[in-house]
């Protein structure tokens, strides 16, 4: 339960800390470490070279412009969940975080920092495919925008190349009248979801839902998008029967085996289960014009 | 079958690279010289002697070794002692006043009988210390005290009296 050794670097500008990446290619960033640190206690992570961009002062703070909240990488949740603007401009934000870990984690560990580490059952992913967000990854040979739908590869992989930084985490504020609900089944209070769903929509000048967002984590390799549910219940009064299309649509988006967790079974139970309810959570603080 | 040889006397330093940090623990200005890989966890207890900060499962689960990191509670176990170069530390040692009398956290652990064993006590109270300090309003629900709570597990109280000490506390301190 402690660390192998490393060597360690604490640069005070980016582009010391991009070439100390570039220089090594078993090197890795460390940022709030809460996710870095247990895997290298338990020495499930090795890597030669730990870069701390802790002191990096372009890397800090949040700021809303051009309907984007952006979140530099050394940004901690605890700030962002509590960051009155963030509220205000998508609350969506707040509660999904409300489930990320504990307080004492969420103080020191990074929004770019899970989704860099891109575990399949996190919710902070969910939260950026769910809404397109956008991450910026600086290297030596410059500064490239990846939408966080091409971000998510695989487990723990991301289109993040060894020599960049994702110096930026881009997420949009939500359209006015738009309703938002997240919500997760887990075993204890702030663990890694078994499934989590987030869910945004609009209602149209009829009554109908548009623009239905849902997105799902714990079910695959990635977060997933589950365009086939969004597809049957846009344009939709969102009755129960309309649900339970949506439902049926999403079965075959879980893909992950059984685990040590639960069974692929019980995770599809529960998607069904969340979907419902969250669609229905999202509806209820839309602003519907026939209601 | 060969018995396994007694060794010659361990070393008592690593061979590890070494780095110097300085920081402030408790108010106090601290500067060491300390392996690149060393815990701040390990830091606290093994080179300073504050062994009031418990560590239980070091991959940051169990929350006993829960410190404040410039105001804030962190684990110790997932920050490396030169992370924390700089950073100002406190730690349950400071807790108590001076001449030994009780902070309302702990004084209230004590009435509602929050603790046993008490080893996952010190990381209790520096977790809801910090969370009595952030300005955000407090939720006093059960269910509010229980996602406090929620990333510090304790084997013997079953939690009932620690969530009556929470509350017990924000009565002390005027935070109703």
């Amino acid at each position: 339960m402690k660390p192998a050794l490393f060597d360690y670097r604490a640069p005070r500008t980016l582009d010391e800390a991009i070439g100390f990446l570039a220089g090594d290619a078993d090197a890795m960033v460390l940022a709030g470490g809460q996710s870095l640190m247990p895997a290298m206690n338990f020495r499930a992570a090795s890597p030669s070279l730990l870069v701390d961009i802790q002191h990096i002062a372009a890397l800090k703070g949040v700021t809303i412009a051009d309907g984007e909240i952006r979140i530099k990488a050394m940004t901690r949740h605890r700030e962002l969940e509590l960051d009155a603007g963030v509220k205000r401009a998508n609350p969506l934000i707040a509660e999904t975080m409300q489930h990320v870990a504990h307080i004492p984690i969420r103080n020191r560990g990074t929004i770019v920092g899970s989704l860099c580490h891109a575990d399949p059952s996190a919710e902070l992913p969910l939260l950026f495919v769910l809404l397109d967000g956008t991450l910026v990854a600086q290297g030596p040979a410059g500064t490239r925008q990846v939408p966080a739908r091409e971000f998510f590869k695989s487990f723990l992989a991301t289109a993040r190349r060894q020599d960049e930084i994702v110096i930026e985490a881009r997420l949009p504020v939500l359209p006015p009248g738009a309703g938002w609900a997240y919500d997760e089944v887990t075993r204890r209070h702030g663990d890694f979801a078994l499934v989590g769903v987030g869910c945004v929509l609009q209602f149209d000048g009829e009554g109908r839902a548009a623009n239905v967002r849902l997105a799902a984590c714990g079910i695959a390799d990635r977060p997933l998008r589950l365009t086939a549910a969004e597809k049957l219940l846009n344009g939709t009064g969102l009755a129960a029967i309309d649900l339970d299309d949506a439902v049926l649509a999403s079965v075959g988006a879980v893909t992950v085996a059984d685990d040590m967790n639960t069974t692929a079974s019980f995770r599809r139970r529960v998607l069904g289960g969340l979907i419902r309810r969250l669609v229905a959570r999202a509806a209820s603080r839309a602003e519907n014009p026939c209601r | 079958m060969a018995r396994a040889k007694i060794k010659p006397s361990i070393p008592e330093r690593s061979r590890d690279p070494r780095v110097e940090i300085a920081l402030t623990v408790n108010g106090q200005e601290v500067r060491r010289t300390v392996s690149i890989r060393m815990l701040l966890s390990d830091f606290l207890r093994h080179e300073l002697g504050l062994t009031g900060t418990h560590v239980g499962c070091e991959h940051g689960v169990c929350g006993c070794c829960t410190v404040h990191i410039d105001g804030k509670a962190g684990r110790s176990c997932l920050t490396l002692a030169v992370q924390a170069n700089g950073c100002r530390i406190r730690t349950i040692e400071d807790v108590a006043a001076a001449d030994g009398s009780l902070h309302p956290v702990q004084q209230a652990f004590k009435e509602c009988h929050a603790l046993q064993c008490g080893f996952c006590t010190p990381g209790m109270v520096m977790n809801i210390l910090s969370r009595f300090d952030e300005a955000e309003p407090l939720d006093l629900s059960e269910s509010g005290i229980r996602d406090i709570l929620s990333g510090n597990l304790c084997r013997c109280t079953g939690y009932i009296n620690i969530i009556a000490a929470v509350r017990r506390a924000a009565e002390l301190l005027g935070r109703q």
